[in-house]
């Protein structure tokens, strides 16, 4: 049994501490905001903090978490994700929306560290997470938006 | 995908007998099959089909359901895969009923080609693809909008005792000057026994308040940005299994024997089972699947696999392209003679790759049987199809199939398959398990990007005469490759004298006046499985016409916009679009140092589009994008934004695959696995867009495929005048090093 505290709850997962953090998630406590598009860490679909860093839980043992907290889109809160989540339907952001769980956690930890992106920092923070609908114009002044509104 | 293939009676006689539970629906006309006119259901069913057989059905249930408490649900014939057509059709409905739109739902319908067949295909088939969502439904949803909200003011106007001209609608609430109030709840369970006139009128276009808003948002943004829409992936269903499938690894390969015992021997583990397309691993959840996939080990039978490589592939197509094409699909004028009297020739031969699909969610679907009806999960873009195979497959009538139409994490064509691929995969599955449990059959990356149906890779012959006065007097386009509906179902309705239209579209109905112009084709076979990506045709031929008139434009000594323009006489739409288009971009005038501009025009189902792009060389050998200027005409623009979104998302995509995308094959293997290698566009390659929207008052033509040709050869004419390099081999990552 691995014990992780997932969105601020202590959680028991049977499972072997190889498996991905994305299929506990998905398959066995039924949180499936996170999505699969990869496996390999290279689209961002699955994209969740860790202590509130972004990463990939498609390549994220449930055995090496340890006591890292875990939040997941089912899970995000506060000021930052809340702006994050309203600028993001104001201006229409999401197409198909299978990846925008994952835009939005990239989105929300790069306003958390940096309350002021340039187009520089977005394409850092943001070029791990793939849409491919290409809503990635959008995706952009959403997070221009959301720095705004965070300021004021 | 098409018009002319459902168009054609002979495919819509075998296609209606497949389904026998359609109900027999005319729009305006109250009397049906099962019963006649209320207008709403307490509870449950929201699907026409799903509703017991002896509850009162009203002729608008198959698009409009009112519950008590002012639920709006409108049952989509439209597949939704993020390119709105919820949406639209939302928004069509809403125009005429004047609901409250935090009331309104939208579903994917199906098994009812009655109410819900493309009416751009002629009704004869429900389906979505050839950007016809709002053609299909244009007239369909605004009349059922409109009927139910006369059904609604007639009721309350029987209810208060009082003129029906004098009752409100609006807001989801019915409202008289006495101060009657009703909401649309309320009146819908007092419809009973009212008859709809034969016409229904429709709101002129002046009285719009919805259709053509540009402020009007999506009502189904939120759920996309908390993760709680369910996309097919997401299904859960009790006691539900998850298989994993081994593909052969050469196209055309079956399964000669497997051993499945160390999988097998796995802890939560299901069952292996060989079904008609591979070897299913099925497990208590993904992950134990993937884990015993690994151990089963198959000996394929290759006899009948495709075992060349793409460049033996290519190379076999360019020799085609040096031959005479085996059939013409135009030939105006004396192709030879015009030739022959050309002051100069050019030529030039452009390849194209084959591209993958790989929208984010892998293929899955969902199957299982209970009390004799096989249900069935899945982004079901074709579903009249998938139906009638899940029946086969199952054994059982069609009508003992139901199937719940998930909205997709994106498509781009490949959800429409002839042969209902992973949806067919989940119930021959489900039932190598005797129906045991439900199982979703959930594809991996790998499955997913080497399981074919790609764009087909093509070869472009291309050769233009000019007169003496650098006028365009001859013009012969040779293309080479293989064909989508040959071998398919709808192969006798597709293909025309040798012709695919699939193979041809953007390239024999070329706009520009040449006097003596041939387009031929050459269809080259291959085991290669290849499908409609959107856009299909036009990727392609938009690219080898639009890049290679520029090399004309440049060879006859004019300005690219000025010599297309002079060409466009009669087509007043590609003109507009070319005109606005170079007129927002500042052509004619000077580019900032170091930038570089191209343009490209391009009509596709119905839609013409421009392009102006604008890009700089970073450092040599690579491209930046940095601003596209695109004009749009498609007809009225019923979501201004999502037009918008649709030209946006449609430059990302096919920059995306004119930059760096591309499957290749090595021995019949293909090479590419994931978005390790290959690579859709990013975030930090997406140039800045500004859309503009032609005014029109005709009726609404494609925008989700549409925004997707021109960009490529607007980028290459834009390359040329950065580096004087013709890139005639794709995607650029390959061709402009070559």
């Amino acid at each position: 049994m691995i014990k992780i505290n997932i969105n601020g709850v202590q959680r028991d997962i049977d499972a072997e501490p190889e498996m991905p953090l994305l299929w506990a998630l998905r398959d066995v406590l039924h949180l499936s905001g996170t999505k699969f598009g990869c496996g390999m860490a290279q689209c961002g679909a699955c994209t969740v903090h860790l202590d509130g860093q972004p990463v990939r839980s498609c390549v994220t043992a449930i055995g090496d978490i340890g006591a890292g907290k875990i939040t997941t889109i089912e899970g995000v809160s506060g000021n930052v994700a809340e702006t994050v989540q309203a600028v993001w339907t104001e201006l229409d952001v999401p197409q198909c929306g299978y990846c925008q769980s994952g835009q939005i956690m990239s989105a929300v930890a790069l306003l958390s560290e940096n309350q002021k992106p340039g187009d520089a920092d977005i394409d850092a923070a943001m070029s791990g997470n793939l849409c491919r609908c290409a809503t990635y114009a959008r995706i952009r002044s959403a997070i221009h938006e959301a720095a705004r509104r965070l300021e004021a | 995908m098409y018009p002319k293939i459902f168009q054609d009676q002979s495919f819509a006689k075998p296609l209606a007998s497949l389904v026998s539970t359609r109900r027999s629906f005319i729009l305006g006309t109250v009397a049906t099959a099962a019963g006649l006119a209320i207008g709403y259901r307490m509870t449950g069913p929201a699907r026409a089909e799903d509703a017991p057989a002896a509850a009162p059905v009203h002729p608008f249930q198959p698009y409009i359901a009112i519950a008590p408490d002012g639920a709006v649900t409108i049952t989509s014939s439209q597949f939704e895969m993020g390119q709105g057509s919820y949406f639209g059709i939302a928004t069509l409905v809403n125009e005429e009923l004047g609901a409250d739109w935090a009331q309104i739902s939208v579903e994917g319908g199906a098994g009812n080609v009655a109410a819900y067949g493309n009416l751009a295909w002629g009704g004869a088939a429900q389906g979505t693809g050839g950007s016809t969502s709002m053609t299909s439904s244009w007239e369909r949803y605004r009349k059922a909008g409109a009927a139910m909200r006369i059904m609604l003011v007639e009721a309350a106007a029987r209810e208060w005792a009082v003129p029906a001209s004098e009752i409100k609608a609006e807001m989801g609430n019915l409202t008289h000057a006495s101060g009657k109030l009703a909401s649309y709840g309320e009146m819908a369970i007092k419809t009973d026994g009212l008859v709809l006139p034969a016409e229904i009128p429709l709101k002129p276009r002046e009285m719009w308040t919805q259709i053509g808003k540009v402020d009007l948002k999506r009502f189904d943004s939120k759920p996309k940005t908390n993760g709680s829409l369910p996309y097919t992936i997401d299904v859960q269903l009790p006691g539900m299994a998850t298989a994993v499938m081994i593909h052969p690894p050469k196209f055309g390969a079956t399964v000669k024997t497997f051993d499945a015992a160390k999988a097998k021997a796995l802890k939560g583990i299901v069952d292996v089972v060989q079904i008609s397309r591979g070897i299913a691993v099925v497990a208590e959840n993904m992950w134990i699947a993937t884990k015993a996939r690994d151990l089963v080990t198959v000996e394929w039978d290759e006899s009948k696999a495709e075992q060349r490589g793409s460049p033996e592939i290519l190379a076999a197509y360019r020799e085609a392209a040096k031959q005479a094409p085996a059939n013409m699909a135009r030939n105006d004028g004396d192709l030879a003679a015009g030739f022959a009297s050309a002051a100069k020739v050019l030529e030039a031969t452009y390849t194209f790759p084959y591209l993958a699909h790989a929208a984010l969610e892998p293929l899955n679907a969902a199957a299982m049987m209970k009390d004799g009806v096989v249900e069935v999960w899945g982004g079901h873009q074709m579903p009249d199809l998938y139906q009638y195979i899940a029946s086969q497959i199952a054994g059982v009538t069609p009508d003992k199939v139901k199937l719940h139409v998930m909205r997709s994490g994106g498509g781009f064509g490949r959800r429409a398959v002839f042969d209902a691929d992973v949806v067919a995969e989940s119930v021959e599955v489900a039932k190598a398990l005797d129906w045991s449990r439900p199982v979703k059959v959930q594809w991996t990356r790998e499955n997913d990007m080497r399981g074919g149906r790609y764009r087909p890779a093509y070869v472009h012959a291309m050769k233009a005469g000019l007169d003496g006065k650098g006028n365009l007097i001859a013009w012969a386009n040779h293309i080479v490759g293989q064909s989508i509906m040959t071998g398919t179902l709808f192969e006798g309705m597709a293909v025309k004298n040798g012709i695919d239209f699939t193979s041809v579209e953007g390239a024999a109905n070329l706009p520009y006046a040449i006097p003596n112009l041939g387009v031929g084709l050459t269809t080259m076979t291959t085991g290669v499985p290849v499908l409609w990506w959107r856009a299909v045709g036009s990727t392609h031929t938009a690219y080898a016409v639009e890049a290679f008139l520029d090399e004309v434009a440049e060879a006859a000594g004019k300005d690219p916009v000025e010599f297309r323009l002079a060409l466009l006489k009669d087509h007043p739409r590609h003109a507009a679009a070319l005109r606005l288009a170079s007129e927002k971009a500042g052509w004619g005038t000077t580019p900032a140092t170091g930038r570089f501009r191209g343009v490209a025009v391009a009509e596709s189902f119905n839609t013409v589009v421009a392009q102006v792009v604008e890009i700089s060389i970073p450092s040599p050998g690579a491209v930046k994008v940095e601003k596209v200027i695109c004009v749009v005409d498609c007809g009225t623009a019923i979501n201004p934004d999502q037009v918008v979104a649709q030209m946006e998302g449609g430059i990302g995509f096919g920059l995306g695959s004119i930059l760096a995308e591309e499957i290749t094959l090595t021995g019949g293997v293909v090479d590419q696995g994931n978005y390790d290698t290959y690579a859709p566009l990013r975030i930090d390659q997406m140039p800045v867009i500004e859309v503009h929207i032609l005014p029109s008052e005709n009726p609404p033509t494609g925008a989700g495929e549409p925004g997707v040709p021109p960009i490529g050869p607007a980028l290459a004419n834009a390359v040329y005048q950065a580096t004087k390099k013709r890139v005639r081999t794709l995607p650029f990552a390959k061709g402009l090093t070559a």
